[in-house]
């Protein structure tokens, strides 16, 4: 694992070039005649798990979608697993899909498909496997994201917010990525059941050496299971470090994200 | 035993991802007391299709202990761990006692942490008996109808009461959703409307004046086009385009909205979702059906007359003569009469199955089809029943 605390405060300036698994450089994106996001460049390294704040319309989900190729560019390049996803072919692009996991920010589960059938969608479509194996290991993925087993045979419409959110992780595990995206995954869930998501990132982390990608505006996520933390804003990362090392950022958003009362209250 | 499959292999793009040299293999050696069986190689849900073959020929062997050795493993995910503990498992099931060695730090945590999941013992999935399942579709879909039969019953009620209270709460009526309403499901739909029936005036006279031109009777072609289309045609291929075309759209909108929470959001605020989502609907489209139907009557004449003349050499004035005779404003009235009901019935229809929409993007889909394809069959059917009546009353 990378020492966070090692780290220069700029970001994107990596030391050694094949320890990073995600990197951006120079992406900007907009909506018509409003640029949300400018020029901005990011890494992620293998192995860690990269926390993203920044204010409600920032432009997180709009980073994560851009570089899952979802939302158009227009600028910049996105370079995941070494690939250029802007000159890479349907082959390699299909490829790369296959070694990331996303969990959406409304779960996105197939509201037609019991849960069961999410979670075995990118088994039954990219790999050639038994009914039986698929079965087990669908039902093995939901009792790790801590679902009971009931909720198997259930359909989206009929799950809890939280219930949701775990059947979606359930389903960006489902290949065993290396890299999985993350948007508020513990938004709306229960302290409790946001402390055990938090637990499994970890758990997972050790026994599959996941990366995670991770927007989040859980402070205790951020202090328990984040390695750096990325700050967004003015368009572009202001800021990446270890928690310890954005506190003593000078930025008013930050400082009162960080040093603000729900943030000491916690301790 | 050594298993190598890449020939088997069919989807390729699978293999250039994990060095695609590097399979996973099984392999049993030993003695009468001790059996080793080694798992090398990268045991990845990308080699699924391989691992389960190599599992599914392992020959297991019966020794009193078996040494599982794992240490060769070059690659570990849920999925190989689990078939690892699947064939732990199936050792143990065989009598035999099993010692894992060679597992590495992080490897040992992944199978620790499948341990703990143990999934139930798999069954297939079965399908009840064919002639149950027939019994309990027909029960199902009786349930449903009587079901439909007190929504449209519910909305027609609403309905009255909410056009009875008008006088005393004038702003119940909600008439700018009714004009907006309107403006979609009317003025949108002129354009189509009426070059359909043109198409259609056109054609019928097309096909009866060639006919009629045989025995020197062309000029009936006017009789027979004023009749056909005022009376029947009109409304029907109005009230047909209005069902595919606003029908299809109200199930949509009332469907996704149920679907994500909007309809229960106007219950909790207490509006009624009646007064304010279906009876603007419902009311917009009793206007305009009749509107659309005037508009596509007077397309179709003058399709018919076009051709007339240009194909039956009948010149417009003496069209219209002919036309003056043939028709009567009881012969458009006849037509004009059936379309609140036919726009009722199309708006009750799509309104109820958007209402029945549930979770599901199919559930959706499947009501919207069935509201285009119930409000067009029951279209025809009232279409039927005026004619017996019409005809009994002697217009
Ligand atoms: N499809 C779109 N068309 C136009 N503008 C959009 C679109 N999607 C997002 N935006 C705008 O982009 C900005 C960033 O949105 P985004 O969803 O990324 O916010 P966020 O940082 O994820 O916020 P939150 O923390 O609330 O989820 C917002 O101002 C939003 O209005
Ligand atoms: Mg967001």
């Amino acid at each position: 694992m990378a020492n966070p605390l090692n780290d220069p405060l700029t970001h994107a300036q990596s030391r050694s070039d094949d320890d990073v698994i995600l990197r951006a450089r120079g992406v900007t994106v907009g909506f018509g005649p409003v640029l949300v996001l400018k020029d901005l460049d990011l890494d992620v390294r293998k192995r860690e798990i990269l926390g993203f704040v920044g204010g409600s319309g920032t432009g997180k989900s709009v980073l994560m979608r851009a570089i899952l190729g979802l939302t158009p560019r227009r600028a910049g390049d996105i370079e995941v697993f070494g690939v250029n996803l802007r000159d890479a072919g349907p082959e390699e692009r299909l490829a790369v899909e296959r070694r990331w996991g996303v969990l959406f920010q409304q779960g996105a589960l197939f509201s037609s498909l019991n849960v069961r059938q999410n979670i075995q969608v990118p088994m039954r479509e990219h790999m050639r496997m038994s009914e039986r194996l698929m079965d087990e290991l669908a039902l093995l993925k939901l009792e790790m994201v801590g679902l009971p087993r009931s909720a198997a045979e259930k359909f989206p419409s009929e799950l809890s917010g939280g219930m949701i959110k775990r059947a979606s992780l359930a389903r960006s595990l489902a290949l065993d990525p290396e890299l999985v995206f993350l948007d508020e995954p513990t938004a709306g869930l229960d302290p409790i059941g946001a402390a055990s998501f938090d637990a499994l990132i970890l758990k997972l982390r050790e026994t599959l050496g996941l990366t995670v990608y991770m927007v989040t505006h859980d402070l205790d996520s951020l202090h328990s299971i984040c390695d750096r933390v990325a700050v967004l804003g003015e368009k572009k990362v202001l800021r990446t470090g270890t928690i310890e090392e954005l506190m003593r950022f000078d930025n008013a958003w930050v400082q009162s994200y960080f040093n603000g009362e729900r943030a000491l209250r916690r301790v | 035993m050594a298993f190598g499959m890449a020939g088997k292999r069919r989807r390729k793009t699978v293999m250039t991802i994990h060095a695609a040299q590097d399979l996973p293999r099984l392999s049993v050696s030993g003695d009468a007391q001790t059996s080793r069986v080694v798992a090398e190689g990268p045991w990845t849900i990308f080699h699924s299709e391989v691992l389960e073959a190599a599992l599914a020929d392992l020959a297991m062997p019966h020794t009193a202990k078996v040494i599982l050795d794992l240490s060769r493993l070059n690659g570990l995910d849920t999925a190989g761990a689990w078939l690892l503990h699947r064939l732990q498992a199936e050792l143990e099931f065989h009598g035999s006692r099993v010692v894992v060695t060679g597992l590495e730090g992080s490897y040992r945590a992944l199978l620790t942490e499948v341990e703990q999941h143990h999934p139930p013992e798999w069954v297939p999935e079965r399908h009840p008996l064919s002639l149950v399942r027939v019994l309990e579709m027909t029960g199902r879909q009786v349930v449903e109808i009587c079901k439909d039969a007190v929504a449209v019953l519910h909305i027609v009620g609403s309905m009255v009461t909410v056009l009875s209270g008008v006088f005393v709460r004038p702003r119940c009526l909600r008439l700018k959703s009714v004009a907006n309403q309107f403006d979609r499901s009317c003025i949108g739909a002129v354009p189509i409307v009426m070059l359909m029936s043109f198409l259609i005036g056109a054609i019928i006279s097309q096909q009866g004046g060639f006919y009629l031109k045989q025995f020197g009777a062309d000029i009936y072609v006017v009789d027979l086009a004023g009749v056909l289309v005022l009376r029947e045609i009109g409304v029907i291929l109005t009230a047909i385009m209005v069902a595919g075309r606003s029908g299809s759209a109200f199930t949509a909108e009332l469907g996704s909205m149920k679907m994500r929470e909007e309809i229960d959001a106007l219950h909790v605020i207490g509006l009624h979702v009646t007064e304010v989502l279906v009876i603007p609907r419902l009311l917009a489209l009793i206007l305009a059906l009749p509107v659309l139907t005037f508009l596509s009557d007077l397309a179709a004449l003058f399709g018919a007359g076009l051709v007339s003349w240009l194909y039956l050499d009948i010149p417009p004035r003496v069209f219209i003569d002919l036309m003056q005779v043939a028709v009567s404003t009881d012969t458009l009235l006849v037509g004009l009469v059936k379309a609140p009901f036919m726009a009722l019935i199309i708006g009750l229809v799509a309104c109820v199955e958007g209402m029945k929409v549930s979770g599901s993007a199919e559930s959706l889909g499947r009501h919207t089809t069935l509201s285009v394809v119930k409000a067009i069959f029951m279209v025809i059917v009232v279409d039927g029943l005026f004619a017996i009546f019409f005809s009994s009353i002697g217009i």
